[in-house]
């Protein structure tokens, strides 16, 4: 087990190898490029030249990207090229509020797509069709626009809850709440909706196993065979769902705190590129694949606590 | 055997396959959702002639004007832009996206699929690893740091879409390519000679189109969020409309135009709600399987109350006396609903009886019915079954006009015997926990005490070192002992009647010879009372006293078992004699 979980890891690391280094060959490819978004569309041929130099972009891309990887090492991503704030200074003011957005949202999912999912599985009949329906509604409409619904309803039209902005918990504790309210909302939505039917169809390919039929033969309650044995059976697809959710969030987060202006990394990540800032671009493309990664991993390794055929292996 | 109502729906399919377009068309589904998603498509392609107004013209009238004034049917926006002829503009984007992540996606992820599945080798590592790099980047943010590389540009992020997304229909594609592969179809057009293009081309890619259109509905709904997000975010170009930007324009301006988010909105969420409901309709069409679905409540009452119509006439054999007779099944009628919305009776009024000590065969061929008897006894249909009417008494009492009843001689009095041993136990318990909570859901023993008397029986089944078994999990123990330790959970609670369902099939010849042995045992030991549902007339002759022949549903013969083998009367039994006597001849 340790052994498949260590090749686990090791592959982790290749595909943030190849990720970082295929967006840095995008990203850095073209030096002159940067330098003279940096400088302005009227900067002269010269000062373009200069910049490249100084900016350390005339330098061979596997150099560049070595040394990128180098300073990573010591916590060090780079400085904007525009207002010189340190990469990392500002994803530490970024990362948690997306993380907390992303995290909540995750775990009301949980709660909520298990009991809609385990509900419409077990009750069937019009429990299920009423659930499947709205599974289908919450789907189809994009996290952004719930969140416009959202402010339009709430904020823009009752002026119940604040339309936009972020209050840090440190500052109000309530606050902090209060404006993450509306955007957890906007993405439980789809995210419930998409995991409750995923959750369905894993909980009735459970009840469809033969042991399922045997243990109900040998007069174990239906409660038993449900919360003991058809969720535990269950819980192996269930896993894969959440991590398929926690990426979807991740996406959505983008653009909720587009809309409710977050300030989060998505947001962050969007105003580095409409700017061309490129090493800040890099520090938020870094940022989201170690998350996906860390959750891919975190998924298989409680699926192999989970499955005892992984686990006494 | 679960397969039996399914195989003889398989067998009443239409013969003629209509066309896809056909039924989809008589789906109101379908239909309704083809019908806005081609309004779409024409509203796209006639927009310069049909919309009021250019995508980018302003006109002070128009500026932020409420829907309904002014000839701005949807009004306007801040700039003073006609929202409506904004939109209709925008369809054009909405309509390219889908046209390049279609293609993209579809080519890569198809082709890759297809020589993945197909080749094997090298190709399929690469590609396997491509997929599993692709699916773990974090899409938007990539396509948000591309719009560092090229700007505006949504052609190149809706190409680079179709990258990301190219690996579900790569799985999608290989996985079905491995199947069909093995398939003996493809081996004879192999030895028949075609070239290996024409094969993928004739056989392969009619195996795969279904998934694949159905894939590409649920494709492009995603398609179509993504690029209205991406606009939205105000990385699309500000020069052409699109819903994306119309809805980010209106936003902007909520507090002086509030109904003007209305409109992107509803475009957006309509069309990928149309194309999920689109790609639902279509897997109901494309993939509508002998798989019988669950009736709603109604239609099953109307089955029912038929079903009590037609039995008013019918007399069947009174219930045996209840002395020496453990179960008495009387005119049991069982049906499933099918695909197509009839309901097909599996069981046609069938009566039974097993007395004390008796254990009784029975026997036909796979779909005649006996397994679903056997669960019927047991109150452990599937849930889409429909028991249309009859009894089955346990001791004088009707177990199936009471559930409580049913639910209190389950596991109790009546106990199960599976045919799969292996699907048959939780993977996820241990032996010894599963069949701790069955004895103890039906005794009032503590946990010790159902222990001590499980490892107990367990020896008795002929379990080496019942101990150590008791701590394993399913995966570790061989199908002989599993199917001992499943016959040790029947019998644990004192059951008076067995139902054994085709006990052997799945053993090694040697282990089952054992396990007939024991259930002989078992059943002589304690006077038992056993039905075995079995198609092996080897197992009848070794092991029943009484046997019933079933046919399509129906009890042709009943007798003891040296009548059924010197003396059948019914052809159908002759038929099957003598046909079990030429397998055992080959196997010789």
């Amino acid at each position: 087990m340790a052994i498949s979980l260590l090749k686990r890891l090791v592959r982790s690391l290749a595909v943030l190898l190849v990720v970082t280094f295929a967006t840095f060959c995008l990203m850095f490819g073209n030096g002159p490029g940067i330098a003279r978004a940096v400088l302005g569309m009227n900067a002269r041929d010269a000062d373009v030249q200069r910049k490249v130099v100084t900016l350390g972009l005339d330098q061979p891309l596997l150099v560049q990207y070595g040394k990128w990887l180098g300073s990573l090492f010591h916590g060090d991503l780079g400085a904007s090229f525009f207002t010189g704030q340190s990469v990392t200074d500002a994803l530490s003011t970024r990362v948690p509020v997306t993380l907390a957005l992303v995290l909540i949202t995750l775990a009301l999912t949980v709660v909520l797509s298990v009991l809609f999912g385990v509900t419409a599985a077990v009750k069937g009949g019009w429990v299920d069709r009423v659930l499947q329906f709205l599974s289908v509604l919450g789907t189809a409409v994009p996290a952004f626009i719930i969140a416009i619904a959202l402010v339009f309803t709430l904020a823009v039209a009752w002026r119940a809850l604040p339309a936009t902005g972020y209050v840090s918990p440190d500052i109000s504790l309530s606050g902090w709440v209060k404006s993450l309210t509306l955007p957890v909302l906007a993405l439980l939505v789809g995210s419930v909706a998409g995991a409750a039917a995923q959750f369905r169809t894993a909980v009735l390919d459970t009840l469809g196993r033969d042991f399922v039929r045997t243990l109900r033969a040998r007069g174990i309650s239906e409660r038993h065979i449900i919360f003991r044995h058809v969720l535990r059976n269950s819980a192996g697809p269930g896993l894969t769902v959440l991590s398929l959710t926690t990426f979807g969030l991740l996406g959505g987060a983008v653009f909720i705190e587009q809309v409710f202006a977050l300030p989060g990394m998505g947001q962050l990540a969007n105003q580095a590129a409409q700017t061309n800032d490129v090493p800040m671009v890099m520090g938020t493309v870094l940022v989201t694949t170690v998350i996906v990664l860390i959750v891919n991993f975190l998924g298989d390794l409680t699926a192999t606590l989970l499955n005892p055929k992984a686990r006494t292996r | 055997m679960t397969a039996g109502p399914a195989a003889e729906a398989t067998l009443t399919q239409p013969p003629a396959r209509r066309r896809v377009i056909v039924q989809l068309l008589r789906n109101p589904q379908g239909a309704l959702c083809l019908a806005f998603l081609l309004l779409v498509v024409v509203v796209a392609a006639t927009s310069p002639w049909l919309a009021p107004t250019g995508p980018t013209t302003t006109q002070l009238s128009a500026s932020n004007a409420p829907p309904f004034t002014g000839g701005h049917l949807l009004g306007g926006d801040s700039a003073g832009r006609d929202i409506l002829s904004r939109l209709m503009w925008g369809s054009r984007q909405t309509v390219m996206a889908c046209l390049i992540i279609l293609g993209v996606s579809v080519v890569v992820g198809v082709a890759s699929g297809l020589v993945a599945g197909f080749y094997r080798g090298r190709f399929e590592t690469a590609a396997g690893f491509a997929s599993d790099v692709v699916m773990a980047l974090p899409g938007i943010v990539l396509l948000i740091a591309l719009y560092a590389l090229t700007g505006p540009n949504i052609p190149v992020a809706m190409t680079v879409f179709g990258l990301l997304i190219a690996p579900t229909y790569y799985r999608l594609v290989r996985n079905v390519v491995l199947g069909v592969r093995n398939e003996l179809y493809v081996d004879a057009a192999r030895v028949a000679g075609l070239a290996d293009l024409r094969i993928v081309g004739r056989h392969v890619l009619w195996a795969v189109r279904a998934p694949v259109i159905i894939q590409s509905s649920f494709v492009l709904a995603a398609g179509i969020g993504i690029e209205a997000g991406v606009s939205f975010l105000g990385l699309g170009d500000p020069a052409t409309a699109s819903w994306g930007t119309v809805l980010q324009n209106s936003f902007d301006g909520i507090y002086n135009n509030r109904w003007g988010v209305l409109w992107p909105a509803l475009a957006i969420s309509l069309t990928i709600l149309a194309l999920i409901l689109l790609g639902n309709a279509l897997s109901d069409v494309l993939q509508s399987s002998a798989r019988s679905r669950t009736l709603t409540p109604r239609a099953r009452r109307a089955a029912l109350a038929a079903a009590q119509q037609e039995d008013a006439g019918r007399r069947s054999a009174p219930a045996g006396s209840p002395d020496d007779i453990v179960l008495s099944v009387r005119a049991l009628r069982i049906a499933y609903p099918s695909a197509d919305g009839e309901i097909r009776e599996v069981v046609h009024g069938v009566d039974l009886d097993v007395r004390r000590g008796e254990i009784h065969g029975l026997v036909g061929e796979s779909g005649s019915g006996k397994s679903q008897i056997a669960f019927a006894t047991l109150g452990i249909l599937p849930r889409e079954a429909l028991i249309l009417g009859g009894s089955v008494l346990l001791d004088g009492e009707d177990l199936l006009a009471d559930e409580s009843k049913m639910r209190a001689a389950r596991g109790r009095r009546i106990a199960y015997v599976p045919q799969e041993p292996m699907s048959n136990l939780d993977p996820s318990f241990t032996i010894g926990k599963q069949l701790s909570y069955g004895l103890r859901a039906v005794t009032s023993l503590d946990a010790g005490e159902a222990r001590e008397q499980l490892v107990g029986l367990l020896d008795r089944v002929g379990i080496k070192d019942p101990e150590r078994v008791m701590e394993l999990y399913p995966h570790e123990i061989s199908g002989g002992m599993a199917q001992r330790v499943l016959i040790c959970g029947a019998v644990a609670s004192g059951a008076d009647l067995i139902v054994a369902d085709e006990p052997t099939t799945a053993l090694d010849v040697t282990v089952q010879a054992e396990v007939l042995e024991l259930l002989r045992e078992l059943s002589r030991d304690r006077g038992l009372a056993m039905i075995l549902v079995t198609h092996n007339l080897g197992v009848v002759a070794d092991l029943c006293s009484t046997v019933s022949v079933m046919k399509e549903g129906h009890i042709v013969e009943r007798a003891d078992v040296e009548t059924i083998f010197e003396a059948p009367q019914q052809a159908y039994t002759q038929e099957l004699l003598s046909s079990s006597r030429s397998v055992e001849l080959m196997e010789i």
